[in-house]
């Protein structure tokens, strides 16, 4: 009986969930539309999906309440994803000429 | 094996219902969690090549002016939907109401369906204006990844399919191992929605 009552409380959470996720998209498509310049415009616009996405993975995947075992191994992901994303960001760096980045000489990806 | 051990009690699987005590978790929810580990590097890859890609290129297109908003931003909210649905179907196995799980699954079924209708009628658009992943660099990422979400918007189709038809049978003799089955599921189901929030700023809006 109490198990039940409390899955009804959760059941509420869900709902105001549910109703920020929405709301949070518009925005998105609203702010997008805000000249911030390009790198102000990804800015908010990541920042307000890793907000989306904290919500969906803290409540309707229980993240906010779950065991040790689940945290340690999402720690782990996340140390080796951030390691990842930095390998491939060096290999923008050319480690031959010095701390230069490479810049393409010629437009060859026709943009339609 | 001692020869008095019945062949249906050695092959029971262990910690379907109860929580292993070296983890505190039934064994399919350590499961699933480190899948969504290895899906995490997946995507995670596929993100680092598009951030790669596009800090080399030095003539990106906006997603906003080639793909169509409207769509995306409703792909976008049907997706939402489906999880709450999937969280509710798990929520009404837990105040055992059969019904309305069945309700609630159903229509996370639909509205999977709806958005790959969506995404169908947006890739049909591209291939009619000849917009092919070798069309550009931006074409053959947007491609890759909502190709590949949308592969596992199929698998999670096929998987609540099961689960809504046939796999449903559980709930008579093993209630719990079936609400953990949903609950697996689902956990499975909102990584796909949370990719999409990823997805959708970074290819339409940006």
């Amino acid at each position: 009986m109490d198990a039940a009552h409390d899955v009804k409380k959760e059941v509420r959470v869900y709902l105001m969930v549910f109703a920020a996720l929405a709301f949070l998209t518009v925005v998105t498509v609203l702010v997008s539309r805000v000249h911030l310049g390009l790198a102000g415009n990804i800015t908010v616009a990541l920042i307000i999906a890793t907000f989306k996405a904290s919500l969906v993975a803290g409540y309707f995947m229980h993240l906010i309440s779950e065991r040790q075992v689940i945290y340690a191994l999402l720690t782990m992901t996340g140390f080796f994803l951030v390691f990842m994303l930095i390998l491939f960001l060096g290999s923008h760096h050319d480690p031959i000429t010095g701390s230069v980045y490479y810049v393409p000489q010629t437009v060859s990806h026709p943009v339609h | 094996m001692s020869s008095g051990t019945s062949s249906s009690s050695i092959y029971v699987l262990p910690h379907t219902v109860e929580p292993n005590p070296e983890t505190g978790l039934f064994n399919a929810k350590l499961g699933i969690w480190l899948f969504l580990a290895s899906e995490v590097m997946l995507f995670g890859a596929l993100f680092s090549s598009y951030i790669l890609l596009r800090v080399s290129s030095v003539n990106w297109p906006l997603g906003s002016t080639i793909l169509n908003i409207p769509l995306g931003t409703l792909n976008t909210m049907v997706l939402i939907s489906s999880s709450v649905t999937m969280v509710m179907a798990w929520a009404s196995l837990k105040m055992k109401d059969f019904g309305k799980f069945k309700l609630y699954l159903g229509l996370t079924l639909l509205c999977a369906f709806i958005f790959l209708i969506v995404k169908y009628f947006e890739y049909s658009a591209k291939f009619h204006h000849h917009l092919f992943p070798e069309t550009s660099t931006y074409m053959a990422i947007y491609f890759t990844l909502t190709g590949l979400h949308g592969i596992h918007v199929i698998g999670g189709i096929i998987v609540n399919s099961y689960l809504w038809g046939p796999g449903s049978k559980m709930w008579l003799d093993q209630p719990e191992r079936f609400t953990n089955r949903i609950e697996i599921a689902g956990l499975y189901w909102h990584f796909v929605d949370l990719v999409w929030i990823f997805l959708f700023p970074v290819l339409y809006l940006l």
